[in-house]
């Protein structure tokens, strides 16, 4: 996230000339009802094509239909832009737009001190006061006085602006999102035009509601320039990013993506079996539009089949792929196990959520690790990874693939809600530079047995049905090392063991070696991660650096096995602090593993870690 | 491991393995397994091209004397990986090989989702209405009162009927045979190996360890013919030792009832034809309470639908039509993009 050099409305009030700053975080929250995830998606493109770096992050309520006016009916968006390097949506608002009682209720708490907040008065009605648990109205009361108020009448002043469209009330009143963003872009001090041409677009059949959304925006726009507000207006210039195209991308469309990349770089059908579960769905969703893209989608009757149509999908020659999220890769562990036995490609997403149980399904964390490691009945070693930025989703995935039919091995891809929904700029990738998956199936019948390995990666040889001369039998019975055949033979069993768990051991000398990603190789602190903390953690350890702490970030794509230098990495720091979204997961594996006294940073609040609050611990570690 | 083999000389050896069969001497699943090689060689696949697929359980253990592509997987599961084996290369023939508890009590779910889809795959199960591989605990085709190991003063749980539920869940081919009945058996499994979609072929099968007798009243040499009705499609419901036996419609209760031809002036023409394409028939017919009825055996129910593989490659065709395949740039650049 960025600095907050000052919070959007602090200091002067006279001049209307935009004072540059480095970058703001501003989050729209109203009712479902009240479109603002519209609203943070028009603000997004806008900051993104003038060129600021920025991260998004939705806040949606649980329940697909909450009554209008209620506290868990609110939805949000936040934005975090600025003219340096982005890499979170924001600890906490500079400004924030509460389009009712329950929006302000909810998410005040979160405004900076001083911040800018802009209410709708006009939805502050005793009956919305009511549901949102006010006993009267905070915007007479003292409760704002740490902030700067401007409490505009939205809903008349949009309702006036669309008149000449004689749309109905009602009608009119839903264009009051645009009349905020309208505003918001006088105070950014940005055009209009992409969101009016992004109107004419979205509702081509509907001139009438282009015409009032525009009237909407414009109007929201000259409320600023004409009244004279005399809030501070800030420019936010653009930040100096790597040259090329580019898009927004959230972290499920890019994994998404990464797949239908996989299917094309591999010459293989990626096949899907997945049951719906939030968050992982909409990677279900944005598959199943890309048929022609070489992925074939089937939605499971379970979880359980889910896996199962994986595994007979990469029995046959197809890359078979499941996406799931923490309760449903446990239904998927016996399965597992069978491919883990029988030597198959398979690629697991698990979109972690807060937990046990149902849990917290919106929200975040990444309690899943141990499940992914350990989560089997017997020895039943897998490969686990995870992505650390919405982009990297899709690297990930296709580096899934990649190991998975390397390997002929099921691997864990682990990203979660933060990452599913967060979005950020995507420097979009030429095919051409994307590394091709090389899959060779067995062809000769010569010396064929379904268990020969490749002495280099111990992967057996993969041989597909339909193959002439290959005809074998596998299953999840114990087989000879040398034959294939079914044998219980005790020695054997220990034999086959060690193969399982060497090969899996040595995917480390297959993938890159750790790098620490900002700060010394050496000193006294490291801070080590894991998945979609990736962001905070490296904003707070350049926040600290640039105070003159020492110390470094390393953040791990590569979790079993770890990467092959790990162990060398962590020596070269007299500490090792390891913040997770869980209860210490990490760092009981880094302490079994390198049997280093690590400190364990656990939250596990369903949300991320804010900044300062990783600043906080990180100086405190130092101190003491 | 495998020889190269001629298609026009397929006989039954090449579709035997060299694995030693594991199964208990006098089991129902060694004439259920002779039979099927014998019948193979007719269906006119390549064994290069088949695959047998199983979940767990004795039965389950067949792939393995099939010299054919063979996967064991897990308990219950397996129409979901032939779902996937069928996704991704509909050209394979496939078979199914499974007990009664791994497809009606922990792989239930999948079996009906297998049977509505209609995918592409021929289904027999082996019900010897027990659990054999775990030494005999009741299962759901059990009878009620039934005394096992776990138990031990009789099951409380009604049975349910396997061609019923296969019914039930809009398949498209449904049969039933006997373990020892070799010739009948081998007429259904061909007719099995012809239909399109999810053939359903339940096979009485014998655990002589146990549930040794479980289907003795209708498969004993000296009364199997008063007691098994062979129904071949267009012909009347005729059974028993001298064929004079039958099966008549009451139309005020919609109900069967048997009779006898020549007494209370029964002629064959009152008899019910057997109509394969009549899913009323065919409920009626699996539905016979025992030992009032005799049991019915042979293809009770066939109807025409397209498969779940084929609709799969249809749907993938007109995308393909409509958007042209295989461009991932245009995917990455498709919606806002900015340059800088
Ligand atoms: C997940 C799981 N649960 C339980 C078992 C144990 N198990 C193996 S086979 C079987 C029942 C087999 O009965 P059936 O399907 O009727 O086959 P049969 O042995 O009678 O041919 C059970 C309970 C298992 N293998 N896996
Ligand atoms: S236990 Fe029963 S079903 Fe299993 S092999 Fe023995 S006789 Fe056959
Ligand atoms: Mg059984």
């Amino acid at each position: 996230m960025a600095a907050q050099p000052e919070p959007a409305g602090s200091g002067e009030r006279s001049s209307n000339t935009p004072k540059t700053i480095i970058g703001a975080v501003v989050r729209f929250a109203g009712d479902s009802g009240d479109g603002m995830q519209v609203t943070g998606d028009q603000f997004t493109t806008t900051a993104a094509v003038l060129g600021n770096d920025l991260a998004t992050f939705p806040d949606f309520p649980a329940e697909i239909r909450a009554p209008a006016g209620t506290l868990y009916g609110v939805s949000g968006f936040q934005i975090n832009f600025a003219s340096k390097d982005v890499f979170t949506p924001g600890d906490r608002p500079d400004v924030l737009v509460a389009m009712n009682p329950a929006a302000l209720k909810t998410n005040l708490p979160d405004l900076v001190p001083g911040g800018l907040l802009v209410v709708n008065a006009d939805a502050f009605s005793p009956q919305n006061l009511k549901k949102a648990g006010y006993e009267k109205s905070p915007l007479e009361g003292s409760e704002l006085e740490g902030y700067q108020v401007l409490s505009v009448d939205i809903t008349k002043h949009t309702v006036n602006a669309v008149k000449p469209t004689g749309l109905s009330v009602k009608e009119a009143n839903r264009c009051k999102n645009f009349w905020t963003l309208g505003l918001m872009y006088w105070i950014y001090n940005r055009p209009l035009e992409l969101t009016l041409e992004w109107l004419q677009k979205k509702y081509a059949k509907r001139p009438d509601v282009v015409e009032a959304n525009s009237l909407a925006l414009k109007a929201g726009h000259a409320f600023g320039e004409t009244v004279e507000l005399g809030y501070q207006r800030y420019e936010v210039p653009a930040a100096p990013v790597t040259k090329g195209k580019y898009r927004n991308i959230a972290g499920n469309t890019a994994t998404s993506w990464g797949l239908v990349a996989a299917a094309q770089l591999s010459g293989l059908e990626v096949v899907l079996g997945s049951y719906p579960i939030t968050p992982a769905s909409t990677i279900l969703h944005e598959l199943s539009k890309h048929k022609h893209l070489g992925v074939t989608t089937i939605q499971a009757e379970d979880e359980i089949a889910a896996a199962c149509i994986a595994i007979g999908a990469s029995y046959a020659g197809g890359i078979g792929v499941c996406t799931t999220s923490g309760p449903g890769m446990a239904l998927k562990m016996e399965a597992i196990g069978l491919a883990i036995s029988v030597e198959l490609p398979l690629v697991i997403v698990n979109i972690q959520r807060a937990g046990p149980s149902t849990g917290m399904p919106t929200k975040t964390e990444q309690a899943d690790l141990l499940q992914a490691v350990y989560g089997r009945n017997s020895e039943a070693p897998l490969c686990v990874i995870a992505a650390s930025t919405p982009g990297d989703c899709f690297h990930m995935a296709i580096e899934a693939v990649r190991l998975a039919t390397k390997f002929m091995t099921p691997v864990v891809l682990l990203t979660d809600g933060y990452l599913a929904n967060g979005a950020e700029p995507w420097l979009i990738p030429k095919v051409e530079d994307l590394p091709k998956i090389d899959v060779n199936f067995r062809k000769e019948a010569e010396g064929f047995h379904p268990f020969l390995r490749d002495p280099e990666t111990l992967a057996r040889n993969w041989a597909i049905p339909g193959t002439p001369g290959l005809r074998h039998r596998i299953g999840g019975i114990e087989k000879d090392h040398d034959s294939g055949h079914i044998s219980y033979d005790p020695q054997n069993h220990e034999r086959m063991s060690q193969v399982r768990a060497t090969k899996i051991a040595n995917i480390a000398k297959f993938v890159p070696e750790q790098k620490i990603g900002l700060g010394d190789d050496h000193g006294k602190l490291l801070v080590l991660g894991w998945g979609s903390t990736y962001g905070a953690i490296r904003e707070a350890v350049r926040n600290c650096r640039d105070r003159g702490l020492s110390v470094s970030h390393a953040h791990l794509n590569y979790l079993f096995p770890f990467p092959r230098n790990l162990g060398d990495v962590l020596s070269r720091f007299d500490r090792v602090l390891i913040p997770e979204m869980n209860m210490g997961q990490l760092v009981k594996l880094i302490r079994s593993e390198y049997l280093i006294p690590a400190e364990s940073y656990p939250k596990i609040q369903g949300q991320p870690f804010r900044i300062e609050e990783l600043e906080d611990r990180i100086r405190k570690t130092l101190e003491n | 491991m495998s020889q190269v083999i001629d298609q026009k000389k397929l006989t039954r050896k090449d579709f035997s393995t060299d694995q030693d069969v594991r199964w208990c001497p006098g089991c129902g699943d060694y004439s259920i397994l002779a039979n099927v090689q014998r019948v193979m060689p007719e269906v006119g696949v390549m064994p290069d091209n088949m695959v047998w697929v199983s979940g767990i359980g004795c039965a389950a253990r067949f792939p393995y004397y099939m010299d054919t592509y063979g996967f064991h997987t897990i308990h219950g599961r397996a129409p979901a990986f032939v779902t996937g084996i069928k996704a991704t290369n509909p050209e394979l023939n496939v078979w199914l090989a499974s007990g009664d508890g791994d497809s009606l009590s922990i792989g239930g779910n999948h079996l009906l989702h297998c049977l509505r889809r209609n995918l592409d795959v021929r289904i027999l199960l082996f019900n010897n209405r027990i659990y054999g591989l775990t030494k005999g605990q009741y299962s759901p085709t059990s009878e009620v009162g039934k005394v096992t190991a776990s138990t031990p003063v009789g099951s409380a749980d009604q049975p349910v009927d396997p061609c019923s539920f296969a019914l039930g869940c809009n398949g498209t081919f449904v049969a039933r045979s006997i373990d020892v009945e070799a010739k009948h058996l081998a007429g259904v499994l061909k007719r099995a190996s012809e239909h399109r979609g999810t053939a359903f072929v339940e096979i009485y099968q014998n655990c002589n360890v146990f549930n040794d007798g479980a289907f003795k009243s209708f498969t004993d040499k000296d009364n199997k013919l008063d007691n098994q009705l062979r129904v071949e499609n267009g012909q009347p419901l005729l059974y028993g030792k001298d064929n004079r036996r039958g099966l008549r419609l009451d139309p005020k209760t919609l109900a069967l009832e048997t009779v006898t031809i020549g007494e209370n002036g029964v002629t064959e023409a009152d008899l019910l034809v057997h109509d394969e394409s009549n899913g009323v028939i065919a409920s009626l017919l699996v539905r016979m309470p025992r030992p009032t009825f005799p049991v019915a055996i042979g293809v009770l129910f066939r109807t025409e639908r397209t498969t779940y593989d084929e609709s799969l490659r249809q749907q993938k065709q007109a995308v393909v039509d409509r958007a042209g395949a295989n461009d991932l740039e245009a995917l990455l650049n498709s919606g806002n993009t900015w340059e800088v």
